[in-house]
């Protein structure tokens, strides 16, 4: 993979127009189905102006690549759909007018599930993004081209979102660092909506710098955001003994669980460790999908095929129109969650499931308040399984129980962290890092001290 | 209990089309949703816990009504296929 600091020497040695311009030759093979779009031109201008000095900032001359479901001016934004297959926006995501202001070069669009709903990426209208490391696998979803571009060396950052674990699934089942930010550190200004109390845009990257380096460019107030905290983010490494807990409740296949008991058993060296529950996680799957679920089904009412996105030739009566209109543009997925979403909401509905699903949530947060007066962080294995075989899982169900260990940060906003820990059967899996609120500088602490302990054994 | 006549209705809630050959198919997953969902039945709350709309202590956050520029109207029209007169032009909604 590459760091920011290698990319640097790069820039050094031969410039960012060169740079790029061979860095471009692997993203146009497009090996991984990571892009939906690239835009090589725009990068090989930008690279252009770094080369003649008319570029700074933090990310000066480093490609990024943005998932697709942020709005980029001028250059099409799908949310991977056939709905919004030729939607240019007219205005950028806050987050990608911060990139811009850095330097940072924009290399491409990355493959998602369709509106950000799915596990593996295979929900896209574009196809499956496969993982680097076994092409006949999945790369995780939501945010699978943004953590294949990286695992597969075809970008130094990029973005995602996380909903229920979209950022955190993929950066496991690739072997990447992906940052779920606090509720409100980052702007959604410009963020595709699909469930927006629980979602936010986060950062992907080699290590824990570079995952540093991008949250602090892309975190901080915004008015255009109701819910942004208005708070910005420094990376402050601290060493200290650190008290972690492992939830008792999130699990993984016995393989997984040995990985990640023995990197318990290295931790010890600098952390105090203890075991603990949180009982009312038991629930936190059927809440979180009910949430999601009621929240797509009214952000999704905004495609009636009028303003933006697909439409058809002919204007008919307006209910007519509207429900053809999703029928023929929205996946199949999308269609479920929309309509389970609006049967939730219903008249004689709302109490059994939306309202009892927000109190689960309450339940939820007190026990993550509670474990984390205790606890400077929570740890637990970040999926229950490594990267699943394309095509391996076909009931809805049993796919929304993979999103079993991740749902639960999104339900309470916390912030939470994916950091690869070993293989299983050559595959990576990963460890999840749960602080608490705007707590990012203590995970990334801890993180940085479980990398170098890597770094120790070679 | 999810059966035809809740699929349909569903359907016309959420302004998704269904194709005749579709609504087995979404009987036979929205029945196991349901159950999914059916999970917080055991559940019982003590009456002191409040739904959570929203993580954040926010409230009512305010900006100063300021006049900005707005986007360009030829811009956000373009990605409009019927339009007239430097409008969006609409299905009918009164039949």
């Amino acid at each position: 993979m590459i760091s920011v600091s290698e990319w640097k020497k790069r820039l050094e040695d031969e410039g960012a127009y060169e740079s790029i311009s061979k860095l471009m030759e692997t993203v146009e093979k497009n090996r991984y189905n990571s892009f939906i779009t690239i835009t090589k031109d725009l990068a090989l201008k930008r690279a252009e102006l770094y080369d003649k000095g008319k570029i700074n900032g933090k990310l000066a001359g480093i490609p990024v690549v943005i998932k697709d479901n942020i709005s980029t001016r001028g250059i099409r934004t799908t949310c991977a759909s056939k709905m919004l297959e030729n939607y240019i926006p007219p205005f950028d995501a806050h987050v990608v007018e911060r990139l811009k202001k850095e330097g940072a070069i924009i290399i491409g669009k990355a493959n998602m599930d369709e509106f950000a709903m799915g596990t593996t990426t295979e929900t896209s209208y574009f196809g499956v993004v496969k993982n680097p490391h076994d092409t006949s696998r999945v790369a995780g979803g939501s945010s699978g081209g943004s953590a294949s571009s990286i695992a597969g060396e075809e970008t130094v950052l990029s973005l995602g979102s996380d909903t229920g674990g979209s950022i955190r699934c993929p950066a496991s089942f690739t072997g990447i660092y992906g940052l779920k930010p606090t509720y409100g550190l980052v702007s959604r200004y410009g963020l595709i909506a699909y469930a927006n109390s629980l979602e936010q845009i986060g950062p992907m990257a080699s290590n824990v710098d570079d995952i540093a380096l991008l949250l602090e460019v892309i975190a901080g107030k915004d008015m255009r955001d109701s819910t942004n905290s208005g708070l910005s983010f420094k990376f402050t490494f601290k060493r200290e003994k650190f008290r972690i807990g492992v939830i008792k409740e999130m699990t993984a296949n016995d393989k997984i669980m040995d990985v990640f008991q023995s990197k318990i058993e290295e931790i010890k060296d600098f952390a105090e460790i203890h075991e603990i529950s949180l009982p009312s996680l038991k629930y936190a799957l059927p809440a979180y999908y009910i949430i999601a679920m009621s929240e797509a089904s009214s952000n999704l009412a905004r495609y009636d095929g009028v303003r933006y996105g697909y439409s058809l030739e002919k204007l008919d009566s307006w209910s007519k129109y509207f429900s053809k209109v999703r029928a023929e543009a929205f996946g199949e997925e999308v269609k479920r969650r929309i309509m389970m979403g609006s049967y939730a909401l219903s008249a004689g509905y709302y109490g059994r499931y939306y309202l009892k699903a927000l109190k689960v949530r309450t339940l939820i947060i007190n026990e993550f308040k509670k474990a984390l007066n205790n606890f400077d962080l929570l740890i637990s294995p970040t999926m229950p399984d490594i990267a699943f075989k394309i095509g391996e899982i076909q009931d809805p169900i049993t796919m929304y129980r993979a999103d079993v260990n991740t749902v639960p940060v999104n339900l309470a906003g916390l912030p939470a962290l994916s950091m690869p820990i070993g293989k299983v059967n050559s595959l990576p899996a990963g460890m999840q890092i749960i602080g608490n609120y705007f707590d990012e500088s203590k995970i990334l602490s801890f993180a940085k001290m479980v990398e170098l302990l890597e770094g120790e054994k070679e | 209990m999810i059966n035809r006549e809740t699929v349909l209705h569903i359907s016309n809630l959420a302004k998704i089309e269904i194709r005749e050959d579709e609504i087995e198919k979404f009987i036979n997953e929205f029945r196991k949703i349901i159950d999914f969902f059916n999970q917080l039945d055991e559940i019982e709350f003590n009456a002191d816990v409040e739904p959570t709309y929203h993580v954040l202590p926010l409230k009512n956050v305010m900006r100063e009504d300021e006049p900005k520029k707005s986007l360009d109207r030829e811009e956000i029209l373009k990605n409009a296929r019927h339009r007239e007169n430097g409008y969006f032009k609409g299905p009918k909604v009164v039949e």
